[in-house]
């Protein structure tokens, strides 16, 4: 594949031996539908994502970018098709799905009175398969704070922090939590230009790795060889499908029986 | 599994320590309420010990929902919600230890100032031991199925009159074994049964609730 990213190895903690990546990683959807209150946002989407791929979700407002990575994460029930991994279906086992998954959406999680720190080392707890030692949760937090440039912010309580580091503290549970599948729903937004090359730093280590990344963006973020979704594609008007049938989306999709 | 549960449990109790006034306004509630029963329906002892059982119950009821509603909703405001249910580890499980988090930080308070709200009622001495164990066996009750409700209202407007709404009716079994458990050792009679099934309901809603609030919850990200 020519997807592969160019960077070389990087000191990046690597990903722990319970989400270990197989060479054979692989993530895809099948004709996956989309309903949000009573319209349809895309119908019949495919997307694959093998190990070390990138995938950068484009599209204007309200074309599903955001729904599609709450769908690939598991927050969101798609009205038909199946995600899948390679070693099968999301749905026989969501938790290993939600272990090897790390989401990124517009709320940063932020606790106004607990401290950087503090929110790292409880999202690396509750994030890890099996309970991590003391020790190792020390490192990978400190890690992890060191690498989103937030040392010095360690100590400071989240309601200190401007959005931007609010941001970064986000995007630091990639690192503290490592998992093989990052889906981040535009995760440059309030950020300056220092942190997005530090982002697009760690997101090349990720994917030479083995890693794999779902992103959406408006802005411009250096993805090398990034396959490019655009979700208008898969816009649906059923009335321009079937104007002369019922305007149902339902039955205009033929999914009644669903 | 219990790594995660515990994990959020002390996340929980941190973030209540920290913002000390929550905890605090509950049992203040309860204590100035108590009191105004008194200054109501007069200073009468007679009055006050027959009712004492009942107001201290009532009015726990209703300082335990002043904090429900914040029980998931801070979560799911600032997007942690989504986070948890994200977790290698059944959003069940995490529920659980929030309605620990929850019991040890409004339930134990209530239980610690039942004793002297009971001491300004009157009540008499036989009945204080058992309004103790009964709080003790009733108050996780209370935590569970408020947790419930709390799970439900997430996204509505006026969710704290929902949550009463909801909540209350399912109380009411808790409450009537609470008073009558107390009426019964006032009166020279055994307790026992009525402790009995206030510790069956804690113990029925523990394996009941936390599912019925984890399919709200999931409910309430989509």
């Amino acid at each position: 594949m020519s997807d592969r990213s160019p960077s070389t190895p990087s000191p990046a903690a690597p990903l722990s031996a319970a989400t270990a990546l197989a060479p054979d990683l692989r993530f895809e959807g099948r004709g996956l539908v989309c309903l949000r209150g009573e319209r349809i946002v895309f119908a019949n989407l495919d997307f694959s994502l093998g190990a070390g791929e990138a995938l950068l979700l484009l599209g204007p407002n309200g074309s599903g970018k955001s729904s599609l990575l709450r769908l690939m994460a598991g927050l969101l029930r798609p009205m038909a098709g199946a995600l899948a991994w390679h070693d099968g279906p999301v749905d026989d086992d969501p938790e290993r799905h939600h272990a090897r998954t790390r989401y990124v959406g517009h709320a940063d999680a932020i606790k106004p009175v607990l401290t950087a720190a503090e929110i790292l080392r409880f999202w690396a707890q509750v994030c890890a398969e099996s309970p991590p030692s003391r020790a190792a949760l020390d490192t990978s937090v400190a890690d992890a704070l060191a690498r989103m440039g937030l040392t010095h912010l360690g100590d400071v309580p989240g309601r200190m922090l401007s959005a931007g580091q609010k941001r970064r503290l986000n995007l630091a549970r990639l690192l503290a939590a490592p998992a093989p599948l990052w889906l981040m729903d535009e995760p440059v937004t309030a950020l300056d230009k220092a942190s997005v090359r530090t982002l697009e730093g760690v997101m090349a280590d990720h994917r030479a790795q083995g890693g794999m990344i779902a992103l959406s963006t408006h802005q411009d973020v250096d993805l090398p060889g990034a396959r490019v979704l655009d979700l208008d594609a898969f816009g649906v008007d059923p009335l321009d499908l079937h104007p002369d049938i019922d305007a149902d989306p339902y039955t205009s999709l033929g999914l009644a029986a669903c | 599994m219990l790594g995660a549960l515990l994990a959020v449990l002390r996340r929980d109790l941190r973030l209540a320590l920290r913002q000390g006034a929550d905890s605090l306004m509950v049992v203040a509630f309860f204590v100035i309420t108590v009191t105004l029963f008194p200054f109501g329906v007069g200073p009468e002892q007679a009055v006050l010990e027959r009712i004492s059982g009942g107001v201290v119950w009532v009015t726990a009821l209703l300082a335990a929902m002043l904090s429900l509603d914040r029980l998931f909703q801070a979560d799911y405001e600032d997007g942690s919600l989504d986070l948890l249910t994200l977790t290698p580890t059944p959003i069940v499980v995490l529920v659980v230890g929030k309605m620990i988090a929850h019991w040890l930080t409004t339930g134990l308070p209530l239980i610690i100032a039942s004793p002297v709200l009971a001491l300004l009622l009157h009540m008499q001495t036989d009945g204080y031991a058992v309004l103790l164990a009964a709080m003790a066996l009733g108050t996780p009750s209370l935590s569970l199925i408020g947790g419930v409700g709390a799970a439900l209202i997430l996204g509505a407007r006026r969710g704290g009159v929902l949550l009463s709404l909801l909540v209350l009716p399912l109380y009411i079994p808790i409450l009537v074994f609470g008073v009558s458990a107390v009426e019964a050792a006032v009166m020279g009679l055994d307790a026992a049964p009525h402790l009995m099934i206030l510790g069956a309901l804690s113990l029925g809603g523990l394996v009941l609730c936390p599912w019925a609030a984890a399919a709200a919850l999931k409910q309430a990200v989509e």
